[in-house]
């Protein structure tokens, strides 16, 4: 049990040492999300408005916020694959190290990278007229379902890897997936303002579960309707991303083991 | 218990319909360097694969270092060492950062673990670029570091799957020095290689392995002998005198010479290869033939190979000249 510890906060520290010498790929994932605070918040949003009323800049906050933790399956996915397609995942298959800590070394390595985005993205959200309305602890609280979100994405994004392995492919599939999946949910527009079936889609979407309990934990506008998800948005976000990990978790275990087939 | 380091019996696995191995056997005693000789696809991968725990096999047994890869794969890790086809190191570390990191995952202690790569990393000459990200570093250093690192924890038993494709002359010479201090440490070494050059300096002995199965086994020198030995070849000036020449040399070797008659050349086995070949020069001489060049050829690895599995080392397997398939008892 100790090593599975030590091997994991080893293949943590690995990880965590590739940001800081390769702090690139963090520019890249950070940029975009700040983008998108510009583009909507200041072109598009002048043109939004939000059901219920309110700054459609501190509606877009939180759904920014859950899109750059939908961003970083790029980054889990590429990562993994990036070990696999070079060779370096068969010496630590080859070296008597817990078989988990490859696994449990990015899950947690992406965590921290998670929390610095966060906390980058807080600052940015205040500096453009975001706040939190509901105290430190239901701010803290949200914090804790973006990060429990961001776990769900991990675990998704090491089984695709695992499934795909290569790391140009990887990156095909990621990005013109995770841009309809955060378009059609809560992010951007309020789902009672879209066409009846995409509304339904966008609500049931588990992004949207951690936006809307987010923005109520925030206290920012846009609470949505009166729908079954809107009003259990709370349970959601944690019902939605404990389902992905139980799904996902194994299922990348599973193809971890088969590789030695 | 057994003395040998490395034991295969009957190793088996499949893809599908395509056997990748086919009752493959392997010993190798302790102390000594065994080269797998084959063509891309005969299963030497898969083989080094097997016995270093990353793949399963469905049929035979296997123990490494003396215990068992399928049963206790984790003792065997332990007592190993792996340097892939490709420099498995994690490009964005440094060189240094790349061997504490898996000098921390071979149990050393923090201290230990900068100790011991900052001795491999000047050991392998590296200890200037260590600082570097290992994806900046040659060809040649990489695998250098990935040696490296394969070597922390000083392996009872080396694997090398093909430790110099793709290196420049210099490098693979350095590959080799360093293999052959490891052996006088007492390590012992599979290597796999499709470079007969390779396995002539290195191993002790050789398995050419072909379609999965070991097709002969023996030293360099055995397996050279297969092919029968040393040649006598003779360029005549006029190829008109080619096959006067022939006659000549038949009786003296014992044998009905080769011959080419584009580039004037008669080739002949010998068992007496100097008496040979006096009698040869005398003979010529003696019936006024001109002769453009004369000598003694070695026969070669290549020839070898080319004997036991009817193609040569670096050629696809598909194209099998007919007939050529030797039998091998």
């Amino acid at each position: 049990m100790t090593t599975v510890i030590a091997d994991g906060w080893t293949m943590t520290r690995r990880n965590m040492t590739h940001v800081v010498r390769a702090p690139e790929e963090l520019i890249l994932y950070f940029s975009l999300p700040i983008m998108f605070v510009l583009v909507f918040g200041y072109v598009f949003g002048s043109g939004m408005q939000v059901a219920g009323g309110g700054s459609y800049r501190e509606f877009l906050l939180p759904g920014v916020f859950v899109m750059t933790m939908l961003y970083g399956l790029g980054a889990t996915a590429t990562g993994v694959a990036l070990d696999l397609s070079r060779g370096v995942v068969d010496r630590f298959r080859s070296m008597p190290m817990a078989r988990s800590a490859l696994m449990t070394g990015r899950s947690a390595a992406d965590l921290l990278r998670a929390l610095l985005e966060m906390s980058t993205l807080l600052v940015c959200g205040l500096l453009v007229g975001w706040q939190w309305r509901q105290g430190v602890g239901k701010a803290l609280l949200a914090v804790g379902l973006l990060l429990l979100l961001r776990i769900a994405i991990t675990w998704v994004g090491i089984y695709l890897a695992l499934l795909v392995r290569n790391p140009d492919t990887v990156g095909v599939i990621v990005f013109p997936a995770a841009f309809p999946l955060s378009a059609i949910s809560n992010v951007f527009v309020s789902p009672e303002l879209m066409p009846p079936v995409i509304g339904t889609i966008s609500e049931w979407n588990p992004l949207s579960a951690t936006v809307a309990a987010i923005r109520e934990l925030f206290g920012n506008p846009g609470l949505g309707g009166d729908s079954w998800p809107a009003e259990h948005a709370m349970l959601l976000a944690v019902l939605w991303p404990v389902l992905l990990i139980a799904t996902f978790a194994p299922l990348a275990v599973r193809r971890y083991q088969r590789l030695s087939r | 218990m057994t003395t040998f380091e490395v034991v295969a019996e009957g190793l088996g696995k499949r893809y599908g319909p395509t056997r990748a191995l086919d009752t493959f056997d392997l010993t190798v005693p302790p102390g000594t360097v065994h080269g797998l000789l084959g063509p891309n696809g005969a299963g030497k991968t898969t083989a080094v694969r097997i016995l270093t725990t990353l793949l399963r096999f469905d049929t035979g047994r296997a123990t490494v270092a003396g215990y068992d890869v399928l049963r206790r794969p984790d003792e065997v890790r332990a007592r190993i060492g792996l340097t892939g086809q490709y420099a498995a190191v994690d490009e964005i570390l440094s060189g240094r950062q790349n061997l504490e990191l898996f000098g921390r995952l071979f149990r050393l202690g923090r201290r230990e673990a900068r100790r011991r790569a900052g001795e491999l990393l000047e050991r392998f000459g590296l200890d200037e670029a260590a600082s570097r990200s290992a994806g900046e570093y040659s060809g040649g250093m990489r695998r250098r570091l990935d040696l490296a690192a394969s070597l922390i924890r000083t392996p009872r038993v080396l694997f090398l799957d093909e430790p110099t494709t793709g290196l420049d002359p210099r490098s693979r010479n350095q590959v080799w020095d360093l293999v052959r201090g490891l052996v006088a440490d007492g390590t012992t070494v599979l290597l796999t290689t499709q470079y007969l050059e390779e396995a002539d300096q290195l191993a002790d002995r050789i398995s050419v392995i072909d379609a999965g199965r070991v097709v002969a086994e023996g030293s360099p020198d055995q397996l050279k002998a297969m092919t029968g030995g040393d040649r006598i070849e003779v360029v005549v000036r006029d190829a008109a005198e080619l096959s006067q020449a022939a006659r000549l040399v038949a009786p003296i070797c014992g044998a009905e010479p080769e011959l080419d008659p584009e580039v004037r050349r008669l080739s002949v086995p010998v068992v007496d290869r100097v008496a040979g070949l006096v009698d040869v020069v005398r003979a010529l001489d003696d019936a006024g033939i001109a002769v453009e060049d004369i000598g003694l050829r070695r026969a070669t690895l290549d020839e070898a190979f080319l004997h036991l599995t009817g193609h040569r080392p670096d050629e696809a397997r598909e194209p099998v000249a007919a007939g050529r398939k030797a039998d091998v008892a």
